[in-house]
């Protein structure tokens, strides 16, 4: 089962190695990782996306609780939280199905950064399901390069609403 | 952050950040990334350095400093190889929650990431193995990080700590020093407040007709011993120490019943199966004592510890008490009922009748269980008792009895050869007064052999107790119950005269051989407080038992006299 912990560190050199570090030696594996600033300086977020049951996000939480630059950890439920993944996709496509791959990315709400004779770039931000599907629609156009920000997630203040 | 008045430099103020702390020895080894240390260190007058052979005996012998006396132990060493000769003695201390912090000399800052001579990622390398590191970039700085790395080496649960010191900034003036009253006394930082109902956490223990308490490591660094015997006492509860508890709560007392665990003795892994309750007291339930989830089947399980990340790790537990051992301890005590336990403690005692340690003592050679018995003897059990790790090391700890906490340093955790013979160096520093003895076996001691010189150099007073084989005792076993006898790579070949080697180094030593000069070896051996080596030759194919085989729980324990079974 998939978990998202968003993680709160002390923002020094060398937190991240700690961190990821951890994951590493007690054979835990990372799905993605996204880390960045917060509105304090001092305090880095992260937001790391990993695959185990219960026992082992439990482990796991235990474990960077230990690490003295580790603030926060929270486990977030998918539903009560905002789940978001940025991702860049350049793709190939021809003078027959450039209509088709407009109508696409038009029913998907994405962002074009670039387009030219040959190849789109887009942008697109959604959960990871949903950018997955996006991956797979327009996979058939013949895709060139992509890059994925990794999850970044924020609980909703009222839980009740959900 | 206060100031002081006259900047002085970065090396100058760790030793007196050192000093103020209280620390009185070093162990450690000077090379050029650390030269500008070095030099300051040679005007305190309050801080003694041990000059070793090796890093990793300096390590070691921190350990040993720190475990025999609850203080913090320090250990210096150079950049590159220098530091990287500490990764076993870190990776030790991590293992088995030991106070150590680590000075490490390192590149000048400008060099650092351009694979400078003697240059390694020290920082990154440690990372996984220390409880906490950071590399001092500016001299400002280093006070923090300084208090931060002490406060965390000593508070909670123990452990090592890395600080990793860049030659510039050695040299580097600062005013920047916090105002701290930082100290290595034993028990002097942040203890937890205790988490959980104490209450109920008794009730279970009073309703419990056969409770076992099950003591490990945590029992001597929170210095719970008294409480430990107190609770034991008063609930009539027979206690179990683990490898690292040993001497928690005494091996003389009638309740104790002794060692739990893979080469524990038989009546404690038996009292663990029939058990109704089990009390862990700062242990883990280490793989060595608890293979599976189906640990003490039949009992309602608890549990206290610092460190909440142990809480159900391995065994899930019925009953949580979060905090400080000792702290905890006094807590439930109020709640902890006497309760009619006649039964059980006939049961156990009938136990320690039936299911006794034992090993063949006819022959004319000498038996190291015997040989250890005469020691224990002799000594009272007074003595503080270093081990390396194998053969030897499981017969010290089921034939030497502990009375006391801090004076059985073994490496439980990492199971490090080479541990054995520095640890007790550090130990007899600690502790000038007391008979150190290192119980140690051909193969171990030859890993750590050069701190001999350690001894000679300081007119060190420690016994070295080692029993040879001529084989990796351990291995040698394991191939022989469990390989069909293929002694792949275990026997030594080739051995070096360890008496004229000891008196190479002027330390007087003496082989044995046969079971009628016991008497005289033990004599010689302990006679005086100075240093001294008796080499005790025994049988090649002398083992410990009991032994329960690895991946196996106490159902499957094999005693001695089960070792004619086993061999069909």
């Amino acid at each position: 089962m998939k978990h998202t912990l968003s993680i709160l560190v002390n923002n020094h050199p060398g937190v991240m190695s700690h961190v990821s570090g951890l994951f590493t030696r007690r054979g835990y594996n990372i799905d993605s990782i996204a880390v960045g600033v917060t509105d304090n300086v001092d305090v880095s977020s992260m937001t790391i996306v990993l695959n185990g049951d219960d026992f082992i996000v439990g482990q796991v939480k235990n474990q960077l609780l230990k690490l003295p630059d580790v603030l926060r950890v929270q486990d977030m439920a998918y539903a009560s939280s905002v789940q978001r993944e940025l991702v860049l996709i350049s793709f190939s496509i021809s003078e027959t199905n450039r209509s088709e791959a407009l109508t696409i990315c038009n029913g998907f709400d994405v962002k074009i950064l670039e387009m030219t004779e040959d190849s789109l770039l887009i942008e697109f931000s959604g959960n990871s399901r949903q950018v997955s599907n996006i991956i797979s629609v327009l996979k058939p156009f013949g895709i060139r390069e992509i890059s994925r920000t990794g999850q970044i997630a924020i609980a909703y203040r009222n839980q009740n609403a959900v | 952050m206060s100031s002081t008045t006259e900047a002085i430099t970065g090396g100058r103020l760790m030793v007196e950040l050192l000093e103020e702390a209280g620390v009185e020895i070093v162990f450690g080894y000077p090379g050029g990334a650390i030269l500008p240390f070095y030099d300051e260190l040679y005007h305190s007058k309050k801080i003694k350095h041990i000059l070793v052979r090796h890093e990793q005996g300096a390590i070691h012998m921190a350990e040993g400093y720190a475990r025999s006396t609850g203080k913090l132990g320090v250990c210096i060493a150079t950049s590159g190889p220098g530091a990287t000769n500490l990764i076993t003695g870190l990776t030790d201390a991590k293992l088995d929650s030991i106070p150590i912090l680590a000075i490490t000399g390192q590149v000048a800052t400008d060099a650092i990431g351009t694979d400078a001579f003697q240059e390694a990622d020290i920082f990154g390398i440690t990372i996984p193995i220390t409880k906490y590191n950071a590399l001092i970039k500016k001299a400002d700085d280093l006070s923090r990080h300084f208090e931060e790395a002490i406060k965390i080496a000593m508070g909670g649960r123990p452990g090592p700590v890395l600080l990793d010191f860049p030659k510039d900034v050695q040299l580097e003036k600062t005013t920047v020093r916090k105002a701290s009253a930082l100290k290595i006394a034993p028990h002097h930082y942040e203890r937890p407040k205790v988490k959980g109902d104490p209450q109920e956490f008794a009730d279970a223990l009073n309703q419990a007709k056969r409770p076992l308490l099950y003591v490990g490591g945590g029992a001597i660094n929170s210095f719970a011993s008294a409480e430990i015997k107190a609770l034991a006492e008063k609930a009539n509860a027979p206690v179990t120490t683990t490898l690292m508890g040993l001497g928690a709560f005494p091996g003389t007392h009638p309740l104790s019943v002794g060692m739990l665990g893979m080469h524990g003795t038989a009546y404690a892994n038996k009292a663990v199966l029939e058990c109704d309750y089990i009390l862990n007291l700062g242990a883990r339930f280490d793989d060595r004592v608890a293979k599976y989830q189906d640990f003490a089947p039949n009992a309602v399980r608890a549990h206290v510890d610092i460190d909440a990340a142990e809480f159900n790790k391995r065994v899930n537990v019925d009953h949580i008490l979060h905090g400080d051992l000792k702290d905890a301890i006094r807590e439930i005590l109020p709640f902890v009922k006497g309760g009619d336990r006649t039964s059980w403690i006939e049961n156990i005692q009938n136990l320690k009748k039936n299911h006794p340690l034992d090993f063949d003592n006819s022959g004319d050679s000498i038996k190291p269980q015997d040989f250890l018995q005469k020691v224990y003897a002799k000594t009272k059990g007074e003595a503080i008792v270093s081990t390396d790790v194998g053969q030897h090391q499981m017969w010290a700890a089921q034939y030497y009895l502990f009375d006391k906490p801090n004076t059985w340093l073994t490496s439980g955790g990492l199971g490090t050869m080479g541990y054995g013979l520095p640890a007790a160096i550090g130990a007899k520093f600690g502790n000038p007064d007391k008979t150190v003895i290192c119980v140690t076996g051909d193969g171990s001691f030859q890993m750590c052999i050069q701190e001999l010189a350690t001894i000679a150099q300081s007119q060190l007073g420690v016994k070295i107790l080692l029993f040879n084989n001529n084989f990796l005792g351990m291995v040698r076993q394991w191939q022989e119950l469990f390989y069909e006898e293929r002694f792949s790579e275990s026997q030594w070949t080739y051995n070096p005269n360890f008496v004229k080697l000891a008196d190479a180094y002027g330390i007087p030593a003496m082989r044995i051989e046969h079971k009628s000069e016991i008497e005289k070896g033990v004599e010689f051996f302990l006679k005086d407080n100075g240093s001294a080596l008796i080499e005790v030759m025994i049988p090649a194919e002398e083992k410990v038992f009991p032994m329960i085989p690895a991946g196996k729980s106490q159902q499957d324990l094999i005693e001695f006299k089960d070792l004619g079974k086993l061999k069909k």
